[in-house]
């Protein structure tokens, strides 16, 4: 393949998204809220899905919500993903309501379960630019 | 819709692994296989349907013009709608719409990739990652993956088994053995899906379609039209559309797809209820892909797939018979099936399906799924 030599795909940011992954790099996760009807979502748009308002406003999400189902990925047909491979392709819902795709880090696959509570993990310094926030397993109460 | 179209020719390509083959080769053998099973002649195409845009269905601009001007189609009417694995079904809607409005006589829907063989992949891939693509790609999602999250759900909400999604790639491989052309033919266990390497969780390598370098067309004319020609026509009863998502992350509920939309859309323009479909040809490019689409078209209850599948009612002798040519499971899935899908329903219609043929069926529902879950397309057929 003449892909084998291709890297990872990067955020390609843009006017709007410049400002979450500028937040990104300072650790805060953003989501939008429309200040027309109160909605909060993700991904980030120039308009309100809820209500088609222009410009939601930027809000920090708290960062803690729930694994809503995810897969972890033995084999990838995509060479750059490889070297990942076992890694935890999921789906987090945010405690605000919305849903983000991310990965799970630092978990035993067999501890995944759906529902389970998570919060956001920005990776080590050194890591790709811009941050991409994944997600940990939150430590049971004891 | 009910009736006023119908499919006049069908063709599906033998191929099965074809290294250094250009998919357009395909489209011309296609075409002319169909065009030939209708008795039409290539000069009175006058409409044509394809999408080609991922590498090996020879990705360019406006492939459905470059399509055309590789056969020589001279089309008045086209359709490019590209909706992934579900396309050939939305185009051959959208051509059963135009032909009754007068737009077109004689429509081709074709499809071909190598996507087995094809050696070159997508250089814009990279470029996918902005919009909301940046929001996701770099995450690493894989097609099998995007699947895997919603039979994870549907395991966690309705205790849908392993074993039971296995049952259905079981069941499309007995349906290949007699397929001559089928990219697999020999028998599998359960235990042989369970047991072979998981892919992305909670799927398994045969819980995946093969991969082929193949293709597929059919005709579609007026009823009128169709009474003279020597073939016996499968008429358009029914047909609906819907779009889901793409980003995953947009998917409302992952144990529900566009196929309730597209389903409830197709019964309606037919006139029909699920207990009207004697057999179906359910895209299968995972075996949830199957067990949702079950759910999704009614054919059982939400949450119930699983059991739906236990009593065996995907079988020949069930109260559902699927995918009688293998499927894309073990017969053939060289990218979007939808063509090859609606083939089959139309060689099931007429007695002559390579696989299991069933015992006079009059209807039969093709439904395609597209993308990662992200768009559906369902058609009922009849004789």
């Amino acid at each position: 393949m003449s892909t084998a030599t291709r890297p990872k795909p990067v955020p390609l940011t843009d006017g709007l998204s410049r400002e979450y992954w500028d937040a990104a790099r300072d650790g805060t996760l953003l989501i939008q809220r429309c200040a027309a009807c109160g909605a909060h979502q993700f991904y980030p748009r120039r308009h309100c899905t809820t209500c088609f308002a222009p410009d939601p406003d930027w809000v920090a999400a708290s960062g803690r919500g729930t694994l809503h189902t995810f897969s972890v990925v033995y084999r990838s047909a995509n060479p750059e993903f490889a070297d990942d491979c076992p890694y935890v392709f999921a789906i987090v819902e945010l405690e605000e309501g919305v849903r983000m795709a991310t990965r799970i880090v630092l978990a035993d696959p067999d501890e995944l379960a759906c529902d389970a509570p998570v919060r956001v993990k920005w990776p080590d310094g050194t890591a790709a630019d811009p941050p991409l926030p994944m997600f940990v397993l939150e430590e049971p109460e004891t | 819709m009910q009736g006023e179209v119908a499919i006049v020719g069908a063709y599906e390509s033998p191929s099965r692994v074809a290294d250094g083959v250009h998919p357009f080769a395909i489209h011309a053998e296609c075409v002319a296989g169909a065009l030939e099973d209708a008795g039409l002649e290539i000069g009175q195409v006058d409409g044509f349907a394809t999408a080609a845009s991922f590498a090996p269905e020879g990705a360019r601009e406006m492939t459905v013009a470059e399509v055309a001007e590789y056969l020589g189609i001279h089309a008045r009417w086209f359709d490019g709608t590209d909706i992934g694995g579900g396309a050939p079904l939305s185009h051959a809607g959208h051509a059963a719409a135009a032909i009754a409005a007068g737009l077109a006589e004689v429509v081709v829907v074709s499809y071909a990739a190598a996507g087995r063989s094809w050696p070159y992949g997508s250089e814009d891939y990279l470029t996918y990652a902005s919009g909301p693509g940046q929001w996701e790609l770099p995450y690493g999602p894989t097609t099998v993956a995007t699947y895997g999250l919603a039979a994870q759900r549907h395991m966690h909400e309705f205790g849908t088994t392993p074993e039971q999604l296995a049952k259905i790639a079981v069941q499309c491989r007995a349906n290949a053995a007699g397929n001559e052309h089928a990219r697999f033919r020999d028998p599998i266990t359960v235990d042989d899906v369970l047991s072979s390497p998981m892919i992305a969780s909670p799927l398994h390598r045969l819980d995946c379609c093969v991969v082929t370098d193949s293709g597929a067309a059919f005709v579609l004319v007026s009823r009128r039209r169709a009474e003279h020609l020597a073939s016996r026509p499968v008429y358009v009863l029914g047909f609906g559309e819907a779009l889901g998502q793409v980003s995953m992350s947009q998917m409302s509920r992952f144990t529900e797809t566009a196929g309730i939309d597209s389903g409830r859309r197709a019964f309606a323009t037919a006139g029909m209820m699920p207990p009207d479909i004697d057999c179906a040809q359910l895209y299968d490019s995972f075996t949830i892909t199957v067990l949702l689409a079950l759910e999704d078209l009614g054919f059982c209850a939400r949450g119930e797939g699983g059991g739906f599948v236990d009593a065996g009612s995907l079988a020949p002798d069930g109260v559902l018979p699927i995918n009688t040519d293998g499927g894309g499971l073990s017969s053939n899935h060289p990218g979007r099936r939808g063509a090859i899908a609606t083939v089959e329903a139309v060689r099931q219609l007429q007695g002559r399906s390579p696989g299991v043929q069933l015992k006079d069926p009059r209807t039969c529902l093709v439904h395609g799924v597209g993308g990662s879950l992200s768009a559906t397309a369902t058609m009922v057929l009849g004789t």
